[in-house]
C-alpha cells in the first residue's frame, strides 16, 4: 500500500458501501439530468459514464440550462460473441432509449450513446435481461475481457475463448448494489457484501485483460495490463504467454505519465491462467499507487518497484514460477475483410464498421441490414479490437441471403476504400466525451480522404498504414502503437506520432507537437515521397518513418 | 409660464410659511400644480363647511353613497372603477370604492345605490376571490333588493364565446331579485376605455340628478380625493424601456421558443414588487400586417381616421389595431356576407373553437369581403397592451425588470401565425413601451419566515424567479417550495441552472418538477403534488401560504382539485370541510393565483 494520502476517488470508493453510493437518490432526482457528483465516478463500475453534449455546452449555459447530459452505457461482451438475439435486442434499446446508434469499441465491446437519465434504467435491464450485462465495463475493475475472434479460422480459439469466459467470471465484481439498483433486486438485510478479490476500494485504476491468438496481434496483446499469447502445440492450447504492464493512457505535458508496451514475464499452462490472473490482480490491488490516479495502473506499479520485484512477488503468490515464455509470431494486426471459410466448412464475414460506428445514413443504412441479417443469421456477431464485425458460423445456404441484404441496405458499398482506410482507428471523442481535446471519429473519415490524396499522388494507395486517432492522449484508440497517430491537442490541432511497427510491438514516437491539419499533411507528405524514393525492400511505413524521422536520435 | 406666480400680488401668508409652500411645490410640474390648486380650492371650501377631505373621512355609507364595487382578475375592474369613483366625486357625489373579494355579500342588502364594475375571466368565470358573492347573489337563498339602484358595467373578452357573461347574469339576477338599474348594462370589450367612460358619465349624471343639491344643504361637501397626480408611467403615457437582454431559454429541439427579456426600467419612475406585472404594448409584426393587407386586398398608404386623425392604414394596422385576436364585431361584420360564420355564431361550441383556433389573418383571408380601409380599421378593436408577470426582484435587480416570454408562433390553415406582443419582444425590437400593473393579489408573505409553496407551469414560474430571488436578497428565512411543469426536462425546464444553484445552496427547500412528455403517460403539477401530499398538508399546517401561476384553464382548476384532495385526505376531512380549509387560506391570502 501506498502511504501516502489516498485520492479523493479511493475515500468515495471506500465509503460507497461496494458503489451503491446514492445512485438511487440520483436516479430519482426529476430536476436534473446528472448524478449527483460522487455518484458519477461510481457509475463507471456499472458499466456507464456520465457525459454532456459539448456542441452545446456554452449555448445551453446562456440558457439558464444545464449541460446536454446523457449517458455512454458500455456492453461487456467477453471476447466480443454475441447471438443474433442479444444483437436485436441491443439494437432495439439502441432505437428506444440511445441516439440510434450503436458503437462497437477498439476492447471488443458495445457502447450506447445518448441514454438519458430517465432511460438508464430501462437500458441496463434490457441488456440483461438478453444475458449481457454492464457491470464493470468501465470503472477500477478488471474491464472486458479481450479475445481474438478469429473464430474457428483457427483450433485454438474455441479453448483460448473458454479461458476469456472463465477470466470474465472469475475478476466480475461480487457487490449485490448492481442487482439492488438496476435489476430490482431485493436488498438482503444481514449479509454483507464482499469482494473477494478486489476489497472495498476494488483497484487503484482500471484493468485491462487480453488474449491474443498468434499470427494475429489484432488485439494489440501489447498495449493492456494483462495479456496472454495463446500457445499451440500439436493443434491444441498448451497454454500462455503471461504479459504483465502494458497501457496506453498519458497526460500531455507530465513526462512522468507515458503509454508503455507489456513485458513478456513467462508462459502459464491453460490450467494455470485464472490463478495467474488472480494473482496480478491482487498485486496490482495491494501495491498499485492509490495517491495519484495518473500513476495508479500497473505499469507504473511495475517501474516504479522493477519487473523483477514484480515476477517474484507474483511466483510467490502463486507458489510456483512461470516457465520461460515460447516462442511466438505475429504476421497481422489488421482485419481480413470479406468472406472466408472457416475449417468447420462455415462461413465467416468480416465487414468494415467506419469508426466502429453502426448507425444508418442516407446511403448507408448499416443498423437496418444488421437487424435484418440478425433476424435470419443462425451463427453468431464477433466485434473486432479494430471496430468491425464479423458474421460468424454463416452455412453455404443462408449466405445468398446476407448477401442481398448487405446490398439492399448499402452496407456492401462501404466495403471499398484503401487499406488505410479500413484499418484505421477513432476513439468517440467530440461530443460526448468529457475529455476529449479535438475531434476523433467525426474528423476521421475526412483526415482519411486526404491523407489518401497524398497516398495516391504517391502511389501508396495499396500500402497497409495504420492510422489512429484519438481525441486526447488517454489512448482509447490505442494510437501509441499505430504507424501514424493523431492526438487530440486543441481543436483541429493534434500531436502527430509516427514510427509504429505494424504488428503493434513497437510505438511510435511524437513528431510534431500540436500541429494543425496542414501540418500534418505537409509532414506526410513530405514523409510518403521519402518513402517511395528509399524505401527498403519489404519495408513498411512504420519501419520507413522509425528509421528515418527519428534518426540519430536515441530510440 | 402660468406656474410663475405674479409677485403683485401681496400674499396673505407671512413670509415663513410662504417658503415653506413654495418649497413643497418647488418640484411639481404643469399637471402637479393645476392639481393641487384644486386641492387647496378644496381645502378651502372644506373650511367654510366643516368637512375634511376624504381621506380623514370615515368609511361610512349612506342612502346617498354610491358603493362602486369591483372585481377584477387583472386589474381592468378596478381601474374602472377607480376613474369612476374619481368621476363622482368630482361632480360632488359620495363615492366609495369596494372590492368583491372583501366584501360580505349580505351586506349588500343595506345597500341603497351600487355600481358594479364585473370582469368575466375565463370560460364564463367571476375574477378569482369574488366566488363567494356571486354564488350566494346567484343562488336560491337570495334575498330581495327592492330598494336597490344600480347599474352594471361588464368587461370581457369577444374572443371567448362567454363573452360578459358574469356582468350579464348578474344584471339579469339583480333585476329579478327588484333592483332598478338606472343605467342599463354595457358590455365591453378589451378595449373597454371609452364605452366604460361613457357609461361612468351616464351614471355620474344620473346619480347626480338623483342626489340631494349636497352643497346648498351643507350635509355634504364635495370631496376632494387627494390621490397625488401620478407621475409613473401608464398604459396611456407609457415608459419606453431599453431591451437590455433578448435570450432564448428553451433548448434545441424544443417545442418552446421562451425567451428571457431584461428590461431598463432605470430612471422610469416604476417602482414595483414581486408578483405585480409589466404591461408591454406592442407593434404587430410588420409580416402580419402585410398579411392582412393583402388579405382584404388594400393599401399599405390607404388613409383612415383614427381617434380623428389621419393615419397610414399601414401604421394603424401595426400600431394602433389588434389584429391577432379576433373580436366578436369583427366576425359579426364578417358573417354578413357567409352563412357558416353565421352558423358558427348561432353555436356557442363552434364559436368557442372558432375563436380558439383563428387568428384575424385566417378570418380575413378565408371569408373575403369587400372591404374599405375605414370599415377594416373600425371593425377591429384596439390594440391592447399584454401583461407579463415580472421575472424578477427590484432589490436584486436595481433598474431592471425581468420578463419570460413564450413566443406565440406557430403554422396554422396554411399560413404563419404570430403572437403581438412577444413576436415584438422577440424579433430584436431595441426598446418597448412599457407601464405597471400591479398585483397585490400575488404577494410574498409580509413574514419573511413564513414557509411559500409555490405552483407554476411553463412561464407561470416568472413569478416565483421574482419571490426567489427577493426572499434571498432580503435574507427571508421561510421555507421556498418550487413546483414547475413543461414538456420536457432536457429543454424546457426553465431557469434551470437557477433552481439547481437555489436548491444547491439551501434557498429552495424543495424542488419538484412535472415533465409531461418525458414518458409514456403524462404527469403534470398536480400530479407531484398528489404524490407529496402529506409533506404539503404538513407546509399548510405550519402557515404555508400556496401561489398559482400559469394556465387559468387547465392547470388552475386541477391543482385547486389536487389541493382540496390532499387537505381531504391527510387532514381526515370531509370533502365539504377540506373545501372550507381552502376557502379560509383564500381568505386569508394564503392561497393566491396568477392565472391567464
Amino acid at each position: 500500500m501506498n502511504d501516502k494520502v489516498l485520492s479523493a476517488v479511493e475515500h468515495l470508493k471506500k465509503r460507497s458501501n461496494y458503489l451503491r453510493g446514492t445512485l438511487v437518490e440520483s436516479l430519482a432526482d426529476a430536476a436534473t439530468g446528472a448524478l449527483a457528483e460522487d455518484d458519477t465516478q461510481l457509475s463507471k463500475f456499472h458499466g456507464f459514464y456520465q457525459q454532456d453534449d459539448r456542441d452545446v455546452r456554452a449555448e445551453r449555459t446562456r440558457r439558464k440550462l444545464e449541460p446536454a447530459y446523457s449517458f455512454m452505457v458500455r456492453v461487456r461482451v467477453p471476447g466480443g460473441i454475441a447471438t443474433p438475439a442479444q444483437w436485436l435486442a441491443l439494437d432495439s434499446l439502441a432505437t428506444a432509449h440511445g441516439n440510434g446508434t450503436l458503437r462497437l469499441t477498439t476492447r471488443q465491446a458495445f457502447q450506447f450513446h445518448g441514454i438519458v437519465k430517465s432511460g438508464l434504467k430501462a437500458t441496463i435491464r434490457g441488456i440483461n435481461d438478453c444475458l449481457l450485462s454492464t457491470i464493470a465495463a468501465c470503472g477500477d475493475v478488471n474491464r472486458n475481457i479481450m479475445c481474438t475472434p478469429l473464430a474457428e479460422v483457427s483450433d485454438v480459439h474455441e479453448k483460448a475463448y473458454e479461458t476469456a469466459i472463465a477470466l470474465s467470471r472469475l475478476l466480475e465484481p461480487r457487490t449485490r448494489a448492481y442487482h439492488e439498483i438496476w435489476l430490482d433486486g431485493e436488498r438482503i438485510e444481514g449479509t454483507a457484501d464482499s469482494e473477494p478479490i478486489y476489497g472495498d476500494s476494488y483497484l487503484p485504476r482500471k484493468f485491462k485483460v487480453t488474449i491474443a491468438i498468434p499470427p494475429s496481434n489484432d488485439v494489440d496483446v501489447f498495449a493492456h495490463d494483462l495479456g496472454f499469447i495463446a500457445i499451440e502445440r500439436n493443434g491444441e492450447l498448451a497454454g500462455f504467454n503471461v504479459l504483465v504492464g502494458g497501457g496506453m493512457g498519458a497526460t500531455h505535458g507530465e513526462p512522468e505519465t507515458y503509454p508503455r508496451v507489456a513485458d513478456v514475464i513467462g508462459f502459464c499452462t491453460v490450467e494455470q491462467t485464472l490463478a495467474v490472473a488472480e494473482q496480478v490482480v491482487a498485486l496490482q490491488r495491494d501495491y498499485g499507487n492509490r495517491s495519484n490516479r495518473k500513476r495508479a495502473r500497473l505499469k507504473y506499479t511495475i517501474d516504479d518497484r522493477g519487473l523483477e520485484w514484480f515476477r517474484e512477488a507474483l511466483f510467490e503468490r502463486l507458489g510456483f514460477s512461470l516457465a520461460s515464455p515460447e516462442p511466438f509470431e505475429f504476421r497481422s494486426r489488421g482485419d481480413d475483410f470479406g468472406w472466408r471459410r472457416d475449417r468447420r466448412g462455415r462461413w465467416q464475414l468480416t465487414l468494415f464498421i467506419p469508426a466502429g460506428r453502426i448507425k444508418d445514413t442516407a446511403q448507408h443504412r448499416v443498423l437496418s441490414g444488421l437487424r435484418e441479417i440478425a433476424r435470419i443469421h443462425t451463427g453468431d456477431f464477433r466485434v473486432t479490437p479494430n471496430q468491425n464485425l464479423i458474421v460468424s458460423g454463416i452455412a453455404d445456404d443462408e449466405r445468398p441471403a446476407i448477401e442481398k441484404l448487405l446490398a439492399e441496405f448499402g452496407v456492401l458499398e462501404l466495403q471499398g476504400g484503401s487499406p488505410l482506410r479500413r484499418q484505421a482507428l477513432a476513439c468517440v471523442a467530440l461530443p460526448t466525451c468529457g475529455l476529449a481535446m479535438a475531434e476523433a471519429e467525426r474528423y476521421l473519415p475526412e483526415i482519411t480522404t486526404k491523407i489518401e490524396t497524398l497516398l495516391e499522388r504517391h502511389g501508396l494507395i495499396g500500402e497497409d498504414i495504420s492510422l489512429r486517432i484519438t481525441g486526447c492522449p488517454n489512448g482509447c484508440a490505442r494510437p501509441y502503437l499505430a504507424e501514424i497517430a493523431l492526438v487530440g491537442k486543441a481543436p483541429g490541432r493534434y500531436n502527430l506520432f509516427l514510427g509504429g511497427d505494424a504488428h503493434g510491438r513497437r510505438m511510435n514516437r511524437l513528431a510534431e507537437e500540436n500541429i494543425d491539419e496542414t501540418g500534418v499533411l505537409d509532414m506526410l507528405d513530405r514523409l510518403f515521397a521519402r518513402f517511395t524514393a528509399e524505401r527498403a525492400a519489404g519495408e513498411s511505413f512504420g519501419d520507413f518513418a522509425a528509421r528515418s524521422v527519428f534518426a540519430g536520435e536515441r530510440s | 409660464m402660468a406656474a410663475v406666480p405674479n409677485p403683485d400680488i401681496t400674499p396673505p401668508l407671512p413670509g415663513e410659511d410662504l417658503q415653506v409652500l413654495r418649497a413643497a411645490v418647488a418640484k411639481f410640474d404643469y399637471d402637479q400644480l393645476l392639481w393641487a390648486s384644486g386641492y387647496l380650492a378644496g381645502l378651502a371650501r372644506a373650511t367654510l363647511t366643516g368637512a375634511v377631505p376624504a381621506e380623514e373621512a370615515g368609511q361610512s355609507a349612506t342612502a346617498e353613497t354610491w358603493n362602486v364595487f369591483y372585481a377584477t382578475e387583472t386589474g381592468n375592474s378596478r381601474r374602472v372603477a377607480e376613474s369612476l369613483v374619481e368621476r363622482a366625486r368630482s361632480a360632488g357625489l359620495d363615492a366609495q370604492l369596494q372590492d368583491l373579494r372583501d366584501y360580505k355579500p349580505k351586506a349588500l342588502t343595506k345597500v341603497a345605490n351600487a355600481v358594479f364594475v364585473v370582469a368575466t375571466h375565463g370560460i364564463g368565470e367571476p375574477p378569482d376571490g369574488s366566488e363567494a358573492f356571486f354564488e350566494f347573489w346567484l343562488g336560491e337563498r337570495a334575498p330581495r333588493l327592492e330598494s336597490l339602484n344600480y347599474s352594471v358595467l361588464a368587461l370581457g373578452d369577444s374572443s371567448y364565446a362567454d363573452f360578459c357573461a358574469m356582468g350579464q347574469v348578474f344584471d339579469e339576477r339583480l333585476r329579478a331579485l327588484g333592483a332598478t338599474a338606472v343605467v342599463d348594462r354595457v358590455d365591453c370589450d378589451l378595449d373597454f376605455d371609452s364605452p366604460a367612460a361613457d357609461w361612468a358619465e351616464r351614471v355620474v349624471s344620473r346619480a347626480s340628478e338623483t342626489a340631494k343639491p349636497q352643497v346648498s344643504t351643507g350635509t355634504r361637501p364635495a370631496r376632494l380625493h387627494a390621490v397625488p397626480k401620478q407621475t409613473v408611467p401608464t398604459r396611456e403615457r407609457p415608459f419606453t424601456a431599453e431591451i437590455l437582454l433578448n435570450q432564448p431559454i428553451t433548448g434545441r429541439g424544443s417545442s418552446k421558443d421562451v425567451r428571457h427579456i431584461e428590461l431598463d426600467l432605470e430612471s422610469s419612475g416604476i417602482t414595483y414588487l414581486p408578483g405585480d406585472s409589466l404591461g408591454v404594448l406592442p407593434k404587430n409584426p410588420p409580416q402580419l400586417v402585410e398579411a392582412v393587407l393583402e388579405a382584404v386586398k388594400l393599401g399599405a398608404a390607404d388613409e383612415v381616421t383614427l381617434n380623428g386623425e389621419q393615419v397610414a392604414l399601414a401604421d394603424a394596422l401595426s400600431e394602433h389595431r389588434e389584429i391577432t385576436v379576433i373580436n366578436r364585431p369583427l366576425l359579426e361584420t364578417v358573417a354578413g356576407l357567409h352563412d357558416e360564420l353565421r352558423q358558427v355564431l348561432s353555436d356557442r361550441t363552434r364559436l368557442t373553437g372558432f375563436f380558439g383556433t383563428r387568428q384575424v389573418i385566417d378570418l380575413l383571408a378565408d371569408y373575403p369581403k369587400p372591404w374599405t380601409a375605414q370599415e377594416l380599421v373600425d371593425s377591429l378593436r384596439r390594440l391592447t397592451p399584454r401583461l407579463y408577470s415580472i421575472a424578477s426582484s427590484p432589490d436584486a435587480n436595481p433598474g431592471e425588470a425581468h420578463l419570460t416570454v413564450g413566443v406565440v408562433r406557430y403554422e396554422e390553415f396554411g399560413r404563419p401565425h404570430w403572437g403581438a406582443a412577444s413576436s415584438f419582444l422577440a424579433d430584436g425590437a431595441g426598446e418597448v413601451p412599457v407601464f405597471l400593473e400591479p398585483n397585490d393579489r400575488f404577494r410574498l408573505p409580509d413574514d419573511g419566515d413564513a414557509p411559500i409553496v409555490m405552483i407554476g407551469a411553463g412561464t407561470g414560474v416568472a413569478p416565483y424567479r421574482a419571490f426567489v430571488e427577493h426572499r434571498l436578497e432580503h435574507g427571508h428565512k421561510g421555507d421556498n417550495w418550487l413546483v414547475f411543469g413543461e414538456r420536457q426536462l432536457a429543454t424546457d425546464f426553465l431557469y434551470q441552472l437557477e433552481w439547481l444553484r437555489y436548491r444547491r445552496d439551501g434557498v429552495l427547500t424543495r424542488l419538484d418538477v412535472a415533465f409531461s412528455r418525458d414518458q409514456a403517460e403524462k404527469i403534470y403539477v398536480q400530479h407531484r403534488l398528489r404524490e407529496q401530499s402529506r409533506v404539503l398538508f404538513e407546509w399548510l399546517e405550519r402557515g404555508a401560504h400556496v401561489y398559482v401561476c400559469g394556465d387559468a384553464e387547465r392547470m388552475a382548476g386541477d391543482v385547486h382539485q389536487a389541493l382540496v384532495e390532499i387537505v381531504q385526505k391527510e387532514g381526515g376531512m370531509t370533502g365539504e370541510r377540506a373545501q372550507e380549509y381552502v376557502g379560509n387560506l383564500k381568505a386569508a391570502r394564503r392561497y393566491q393565483r396568477d392565472v391567464y
